[in-house]
């Protein structure tokens, strides 16, 4: 499997190591009222979609960034590769 | 007083040096290191303070660039300060100085040991050590990428010379990983 990464071009999926789903970077706010029950969401509840999954991928052996790598479940076909940190900032995350 | 002696990252007095064929490995010692990270929305500014320490422009996405002082590319907005360990062994307190509150300086110097390569055929035998694509590997490319599990920076610094960083706490087995690559090689 060939991951594109977006800085570094074609890289063999060797090079990275795979962490599990995207919504990792939707952390709840600690001080929220519904903290408890939003971390017990964010911590134990997960789609398992048959198809698209955003997930995040670590590209160890390589320039050490977090990427959100768009994979199909069915066909292990990659539709899209970001770098994590633009995903975050594109939903709102100042860091 | 202490009577120590420096050893090299093989544990030799000398620098090791290994030819096979018309291509050699030399150990290389004298690098002093130092990695700098941007700090956030910091990029623009820590790339002109790097710039005019290495006395060129930063370099971008898998380059290296400078000149008696240079520096690579190690990651987004993160980059790898080299300089000769003899005339600038303080070189992390210069970096800081350099970029001031832009940029988290670390010192890496004995993090890291370095082997050059030196030769024709180099390209027959990074082939065998990494996944890189050596065809797209010209002078001025820089990138890490894993030689026998330990994870590398290769740096092409003309065609017939590239010069390998790993860890120096593998040391022994990354020379190990090259000298036998070049044996099967050439």
């Amino acid at each position: 499997m060939i991951i594109n990464h977006p800085l570094l071009g074609p890289r063999d999926a060797s090079e990275f190591t795979y962490l599990g789903d995207a919504s990792l970077i939707d952390r709840p706010d600690w001080q929220a009222e519904n903290a408890a029950e939003a971390f017990y969401e964010y911590g134990y509840v997960r789609d398992n979609p048959a198809g698209e999954h955003q997930e995040l991928w670590y590209h160890e052996a390589g320039d050490r960034s977090w990427l959100v790598v768009t994979r199909n479940t069915l066909t292990h076909e990659i539709s899209k590769v970001e770098l994590a940190r633009d995903v975050a900032r594109a939903r709102g995350r100042s860091k | 007083m202490h009577d120590l002696v420096a050893i090299t990252a093989l544990g030799g007095t000398d620098p090791r040096v290994d030819t096979v064929g018309g291509v050699t490995c030399s150990e290389v010692p004298g690098v002093a290191l130092a990695s700098v990270a941007a700090r956030m929305g910091q990029k623009d500014k820590t790339a002109a303070s790097l710039a005019k320490l290495i006395d060129a422009p930063a370099p971008e996405i898998g380059r290296w660039a400078g000149t008696t002082i240079s520096a690579y590319w190690a990651g987004p907005d993160q980059w790898m300060v080299e300089a000769p360990f003899d005339t600038h062994e303080e070189l992390a307190d210069q970096v800081q100085t350099a970029t001031g509150n832009s940029a988290s300086v670390t010192e890496q110097t004995d993090g890291w040991t370095r082997f050059d390569l030196n030769g024709d055929s180099i390209p027959a035998v990074l082939e065998l050590l990494c996944q890189l694509d050596l065809r797209k590997m010209d002078p001025g490319s820089a990138a890490r990428c894993s030689i026998h599990h330990i994870g590398c920076f290769v740096l092409c610094r003309a065609p017939d010379s590239f010069s390998i960083y790993g860890p120096r706490s593998s040391a022994g087995s990354l020379h190990h990983a090259i000298v036998t690559a070049m044996r099967s090689a050439l």
